[in-house]
């Protein structure tokens, strides 16, 4: 028995030896993948017309025209968009689980739509199909990405109701003599925190990239801004995607430490008493 | 203490269901339901999964609505009432507890929706905890307390508002044995001592007979029969219910006028309105004694030992009869040792043959 072990033991190591290396492969190969481009965007981005390091780029920001009108129309559009997101799909979601679950897997197709058609398809249909005060305005945007975002919010709500008994909890609610909004204010949305987060990232995220829709409505939010600006310099129009997607990347870090500092308080005061 | 709405907890309301009828699709889980519970009363209602029992108590608390029928409570009806303004307390069946609040705040979230200020509610909401013994508890999280201590809790929570009914949705059953029975003595001990008229569902027939004042044996969406522990096992009145609770053996008999011929005696039958002549007599195992009789009738096919008492299966014509007998003396028959049978009740129940095949379907 001893022998046998040991020599399935020398026959295991290398092999595992082996699945480490291309373990390893795999992963610098994905890594690269992300990273190249992302150091070249970089690079280029710090770096002048000769091609010598320079910060001129960052400091130019603030004063290029459109600029400033850009940033702050993709920030309305993003926040516009979340809220109207969760104003709709929050409550829908909630009231499919607890008096429609079988027009869950319905649900389920409709949200994926967004994807199959494309962003070019909705645009054109709605405006032609929008009246002329709502094309006008660039709000009509937030109204579309709220269904652009519709998949990714769909399954995050989804997920985070099926992580929680929530027919017993409505009920054990009401039954204490909380009413329907007591109930979902007090009950169902603390509990679905961590779903409502992950579809604010995920709204947030896309609607600060979106660039399809946004030109073709003819509004210069920071994504159509970049493309633009890039026939007059390139330096600062990369700067200006790689501070974008840092501060993507900064929302959702500083989204996920409050979750995660929130909870961790929770457990901390318990573990106190 | 005074602005907590309710009646006080010391006197229960009283509850009657009246003709309960709820259909789902083709399935009638409520069939002309009817039940009274007396003020302070504890009555559980016991019956195989599918019975109407859930369904039942959630028309009672107003979470299922009902297609005919009356839910009266202090002789008010309150089908038209919603759950929120019952003013009954709920314990469930799976782990209740909102998972964002501590114990202490899950206690004092039904004092919140009344209103109750936030130090009076601190006070209520320890006062119940300790009620419940887990006033150390009181700052934890439903994730760090085991299952019985969250159901005490959720009891607390239930009790904390002072109902005028509590309800209890099977508490215990997702709880291991030792806890299970800490707890239903828990239960029972505080209800009497609240004196809060309480329905109790569960499928644990060794649950209702010992925690309850009265239990209500239903099937397919009717009460069978409504009685004390004691009465519902020595006089059922149905082989339903004598097969539901506790065990019984059924054993095929010729009905002769107002009696039956048992192995030889002529045994009462104790439901003589019973017309139909070829029935079952519906034997308890302690209804019937043994002996060792190498001409007897019987044959041992079987032995579970059940500590003072050993169950004994015998096997006599087509029919199989369980027996107690004392360990002792079980301990000299042996599978396959012929045996003589008799009849020791005074009467017996009996029940149509046909009737068999139904309940052994249930």
């Amino acid at each position: 028995m001893v022998a046998l072990t040991s020599a399935a033991a020398v026959v295991s190591a290398p092999r595992r030896h082996r699945l480490r290396v291309w373990r390893g492969i795999i992963l610098a190969l994905a890594a690269a993948y992300f990273l190249i481009p992302l150091y070249a965007g970089l690079r280029f981005s710090f770096q002048d017309d000769a091609g010598h390091w320079s910060l001129y780029a960052l400091r130019a920001i603030p004063s290029q025209v459109g600029f400033t009108g850009a940033f702050w129309l993709s920030i309305k559009l993003a926040f516009t968009t979340l809220v109207g997101t969760l104003v709709l799909m929050v409550p829908t979601t909630i009231y499919i689980h607890l008096h429609l679950p079988r027009v869950r897997r319905l649900l389920e197709f409709v949200t994926v739509l967004p994807i199959v058609i494309p962003p070019i398809v909705l645009i054109l249909g709605v405006l032609r199909a929008a009246p002329i005060w709502l094309k006008a305005s660039p709000y009509l945007l937030s109204l579309m990405y709220v269904i652009l975002t519709m998949p990714f919010v769909y399954r995050s709500l989804d997920a985070g109701i099926s992580a929680i008994d929530l027919k017993t909890l409505v009920e054990a609610s009401r039954s204490l003599g909380a009413n329907g909004p007591q109930t979902l204010w007090r009950v169902i949305l603390p509990n679905l925190r961590a779903g409502i987060l992950s579809a604010s990232v995920l709204t947030l995220a896309l609607v600060l990239g979106e660039f399809t829709m946004a030109s073709l409505d003819l509004w210069t939010t920071l994504p159509v801004w970049i493309y633009q600006f890039q026939q007059t310099d390139g330096h600062i129009a990369t700067m200006v995607s790689m501070l974008s997607l840092i501060g993507t990347w900064v929302l959702i870090t500083v989204m996920v430490s409050l979750d995660r500092s929130e909870s961790r308080r929770s457990r901390r005061k318990a573990e106190v008493a | 203490m005074s602005q907590v709405q309710g009646n006080g907890g010391g006197s229960g309301a009283r509850v009657e269901l009246r003709e309960l009828v709820r259909v789902f699709g083709r399935t009638r889980a409520l069939d002309g339901f009817s039940l009274e519970v007396e003020p302070g009363e504890l009555v559980a209602l016991l019956g195989p999964s599918g019975c109407g029992k859930t369904t039942a108590l959630r028309a009672l608390a107003g979470f299922e609505l009902v297609d005919h029928g009356q839910v009266l409570v202090d002789g008010h009806d309150v089908v038209r009432v919603s759950p929120q303004d019952r003013d009954m307390g709920m314990v469930f069946q799976s782990y209740s507890l909102f998972p964002n609040m501590s114990a202490v705040h899950n206690v004092g979230f039904g004092l919140r929706m009344r209103g109750v200020r936030a130090t009076a509610r601190r006070d209520k909401a320890h006062e119940l905890l300790e009620l419940v013994g887990l006033h150390e508890h009181a700052e934890k999280y439903p994730h760090q307390l085991s299952g019985g201590q969250q159901q005490r809790v959720a009891l607390a929570r239930a009790l904390a508002i002072e109902p005028r009914v509590l309800l209890l949705d099977e508490p215990l059953s997702a709880l291991d044995a030792k806890v299970r029975t800490g707890l239903r003595d828990q239960i029972r001990s505080l209800q009497q001592r609240l004196a809060i008229t309480t329905v109790f569902v569960t499928h644990d027939q060794e649950e209702a007979l010992s925690m309850a004042d009265r239990v209500c044996v239903m099937r397919e969406g009717r009460g069978e029969q409504t009685a004390t522990p004691a009465e519902l096992y020595s006089r059922p009145t149905s082989a339903f219910v004598a097969h539901f609770v506790g065990v019984s053996s059924r054993v095929p008999v010729r009905r002769d006028g107002a009696t039956v011929g048992l192995w030889g005696a002529a045994v009462a039958v104790r439901n003589p309105e019973m017309a139909d002549s070829d029935v079952d007599a519906v034997l308890r195992p302690e209804d019937v004694v043994i002996v060792a009789d190498p001409a007897g009738q019987a044959t041992v096919v079987h032995k579970s030992f059940l500590g003072a008492i050993t169950r004994v299966t015998v096997t006599v014509e087509s029919a199989e009869v369980r027996v107690d007998v004392r360990s002792d003396v079980a301990r000299d028959l042996n599978h396959g040792d012929r045996v003589a049978l008799s009849v020791v009740a005074r009467d017996v129940l009996v029940s149509p043959r046909d009737e068999r095949v139904a309940i052994e379907e249930d």
